[in-house]
């Protein structure tokens, strides 16, 4: 085997993707080559680094350092200079892995060094189309040591011991759950892997998918020899081409080293894996809706119980758990469960993986132990709010989640606490809004959402939702009467205690928490007619300040309907009657002085 | 727009996704992955597309209708050359991609999810596409624009015309 005296890192997750580290990744090779530092210097395509804001990254180790925002035009400079001469490229490092002239390693980074690691260990280190790579990183021995040490039962205890909760929302203790499949009675049980993650605005499980396949593939395969299964499916979303790319390959690798198939490790035991693509429909992230869609039918969720456990997919036990669950499993086995619970919280032991994005400077996976504040997340690793504006409030568990306002940003998250709150932990969407988000249009938006994706098997969320969103949209559009907010609220408690599946049941909790947490602003909506972050268009006039206008006629030349008058060099006029609120002029003004009132 | 499935020009087609049907059709739960693979030939799953898996399966018509309909993915109309789909993912909606929306809209003269009359652009708001870091996005076929202000969109617009 080669010896290698620099390794280069691309990221290779989807959102470095899609603005070229594949391409990066490519003239990084034929560069070096071109030196001929080949055997010397070797590239590897990594999953997500997490830190999507300052993509495309590479990293370079041994030495860690970071550069961000690489171009391919930037592709041979780091070779010549960096590789071949040992002259680290100043110009292109992130921005916070340079103090006073110290160049900062990877891991001292602030976003790096607040996080623990646990679920995305693998991520962006190793190559994730090689098996060796995950090997290499202890991989499969936890799967090695419950099929040749331990019992069935055990295997179950241990991961009832760990204390491990479903990371995909609710949080029902995992071990439990494998406990009630292994002893349902069934002459076939299924073990599936929700990779169904439709809320929008979370791209944790897809990171892992990507990054690090085999971890998923090796709790399953644990999985399955805990309650007896001999066949294992992967529900995965189709809009991640990547994710499905990686996870075939892996089990192709998977099989072929005998990790997968018959007689797995020379233990009798048998256990293949089949991913199933899904076509669009938010739905079937409800386990019961997934099972259908698996089965070929339309994704409506089933009435419970009976539970997937005793009757799953073609009615058969089935053990079901998101992505992220079972990326935590190996890596209980390999540290113990002592390791495990000495992070986190005593009722949520662990980590949680949070797609951090909206109003922040750093975009991007971040992982924490449970019990870490809001505050840390958003300020400590995510860096603030951009452009010097206010925080105004962060929403948490997406469609089915809530707004959480500034007062609370101390709260340690686990799922209780959000909970309380009025939101939800959810599968791990953290989107963080400014002062300049109106809160009424964020509970239109989600119910927008929800009205789209909704089945519409039951009447409470089919109907229900819809004449929610119908006053929500006369509210945000300046026609909200007295009592609108009133049957808002009935609404949404008719639909909580009355629809069948998860979706609907939380389908209102945008709107409940909003109401709970920025009242003020429904009421100014409905009662001044007014919308107080400037948001709402209709319920917004546009003017120009004399103090500030200069009257370069800009604005009166870009106009569309001819709604600005003015002489040059004095101040310009904006008629309300003609104003169609499109806010070119906004962008125009050189000045800044177009306000919204 | 010439709807008519014409069986002739489409023979080769149809004979891959008859073969595809032959080896699947044993495996539980064909239906799906039968229609991602249709769509995936024909670009879209016209009444006569879905005929031949309903046999091909001995699913029901009325099922593989109501399959296809459910999932945002299967579409019964013929897509134009580039599909658009603006994010409108929470992550890009706070950064304001329903202005970016409107501006494809109106430079564009269609709605969410119409083809323009020349078949050249279909357009689709798209929930997350996991580009988050780059807020507001816009694909188009396969090429990712991000950062987009409503003033860039015409000049990507125009690379395509």
């Amino acid at each position: 085997m080669n010896l290698y005296r620099a390794h280069v890192l691309v990221c290779g997750g989807t959102g470095c993707h899609s603005s070229n580290s594949d391409k990066i990744k490519e003239k990084m090779e034929d560069r070096i080559k071109e030196k001929g530092l080949e055997n010397e210097v070797k590239v590897v395509m990594t999953g997500c680094f997490g830190l999507c804001e300052s993509g495309p990254n590479v990293v370079v180790y041994p030495e860690g350092v970071f550069y961000s925002h690489v171009k391919l035009s930037d592709v041979d400079e780091i070779v010549d200079e960096h590789l071949l001469k040992g002259r680290v490229v100043k110009r292109l490092l992130f921005k916070e892995a340079v103090e006073e002239n110290i160049i900062k390693s990877v891991n001292e980074v602030d976003f790096y060094k607040k996080q623990t690691r646990v679920a995305l260990r693998n991520c962006g280190i190793i190559d994730p189309e090689n098996i060796e790579e995950y090997i290499a990183y202890d991989g499969y021995q936890a799967l090695a040591r419950a099929l040749t040490e331990m019992t069935r039962d055990e295997v179950i205890q241990l991961v009832k011991d760990s204390g491990l909760r479903g990371r995909g929302g609710a949080g029902f203790p995992t071990g439990l759950k494998w406990d009630f499949t292994k002893k349902a009675s069934g002459d076939k049980k299924y073990v599936v892997c929700n990779a169904d993650e439709g809320d929008p605005g979370a791209f944790m499980d897809r990171s892992i998918l990507e990054g690090d396949p085999h971890s998923v593939l090796e709790a399953m395969t644990i999985a399955g020899y805990a309650v007896g299964s001999d066949q294992g499916y992967i529900y995965i979303r189709a809009e991640y081409p990547i994710a499905v790319k990686r996870l075939q390959i892996a089990i192709n690798q998977a099989r072929e080293y005998g990790l997968l198939g018959e007689n797995i490790l020379n233990s009798g035991f048998n256990f293949d894996i089949e991913l199933r693509l899904g076509a669009g429909a938010f739905v079937c992230g409800e386990e019961t809706a997934l099972i259908e869609s698996i089965e070929g039918k339309r994704g409506m969720p089933r009435n419970k119980p009976p539970f997937p456990a005793n009757e799953g997919l073609w009615g058969k036990p089935t053990l079901i758990n998101n992505v992220e669950t079972y990326a935590n499993i190996p890596v209980i086995f390999q540290r113990g469960v002592d390791w495990f619970r000495s992070i986190g919280t005593e009722k949520s032991p662990g980590t949680k993986v949070f797609a951090l994005g909206g109003k922040i400077e750093n975009t991007g996976l971040v992982e924490i132990p449970m019990g870490t504040t809001l505050r840390d997340i958003i300020y400590g690793i995510g860096g603030g709010i951009p452009k010097g504006k206010d925080f105004k409030a962060v929403q948490t568990g997406g469609p089915s989640g809530g707004c959480i306002p500034k007062e609370y940003l101390d709260t340690p998250v686990d799922y209780e606490s959000l909970t309380k709150l009025g939101s939800i932990m959810g599968s791990g969407g953290m989107i963080v809004m400014d002062e300049d988000n109106c809160m009424v249009d964020i509970a239109r938006f989600f119910l927008d959402f929800t009205v789209d994706e909704s089945c519409g098997k039951c009447t409470a969320c089919r109907i229900g939702t819809r004449r929610m969103l119908e006053i929500l949209e006369k509210i945000t559009s300046g026609k909200g009467e007295p009592g609108d907010i009133e049957k808002l609220e009935e609404l949404a408690n008719n639909i909580k205690d009355s629809a069948l599946c998860g979706l609907g049941q939380t389908a209102p909790n945008p709107v409940v928490s909003t109401l709970k947490y920025f009242r003020d602003e429904y009421e100014a909506h409905v009662y001044e007619k007014r919308c107080p972050s400037g948001h709402c268009r209709r319920l917004v006039t546009f003017v120009i300040r004399e103090d500030l206008c200069k009257g370069c006629g800009l604005c009166k030349r870009n106009c569309p309907n001819d709604a600005i008058t003015g002489e040059v060099r004095e101040a310009h006029v904006i008629d309300p009657e003609k104003c169609i609120k499109c806010g070119t002029c906004i962008e125009k003004c050189p000045f800044g002085a177009i306000e919204k009132r | 727009m010439g709807l008519k499935f014409d069986w002739e020009k489409n023979k080769e087609k149809i004979h891959e996704l008859e073969l595809f049907i032959e080896e699947n059709k044993n495996k539980k739960g064909a239906l799906m992955p039968v229609l991602h693979k249709a769509q995936d030939i024909f670009g879209y799953l016209p009444l006569e597309v879905q005929n031949i898996i309903s046999e091909g399966l001995s699913v029901p018509l009325s099922e593989v209708y109501g399959v296809a309909t459910f999932y945002s993915k299967f579409s019964l109309i013929p897509k134009g050359e580039y599909t658009i789909g603006v994010c409108l993912g929470t992550a890009c909606y706070v950064k304001g991609s329903q202005e970016i929306l409107d501006k494809v809209q109106e430079i564009l003269n269609i709605q969410v999810g119409e083809t323009t009359a020349d078949g050249k652009f279909s357009l689709q708001a798209t929930r997350c596409l996991g580009a988050c870091g780059l807020a507001p996005v816009m694909v188009i076929n396969d090429e990712v624009y991000g950062r987009l202000t409503p003033d860039a969109v015409e000049g990507i617009l125009e690379k395509y015309k």
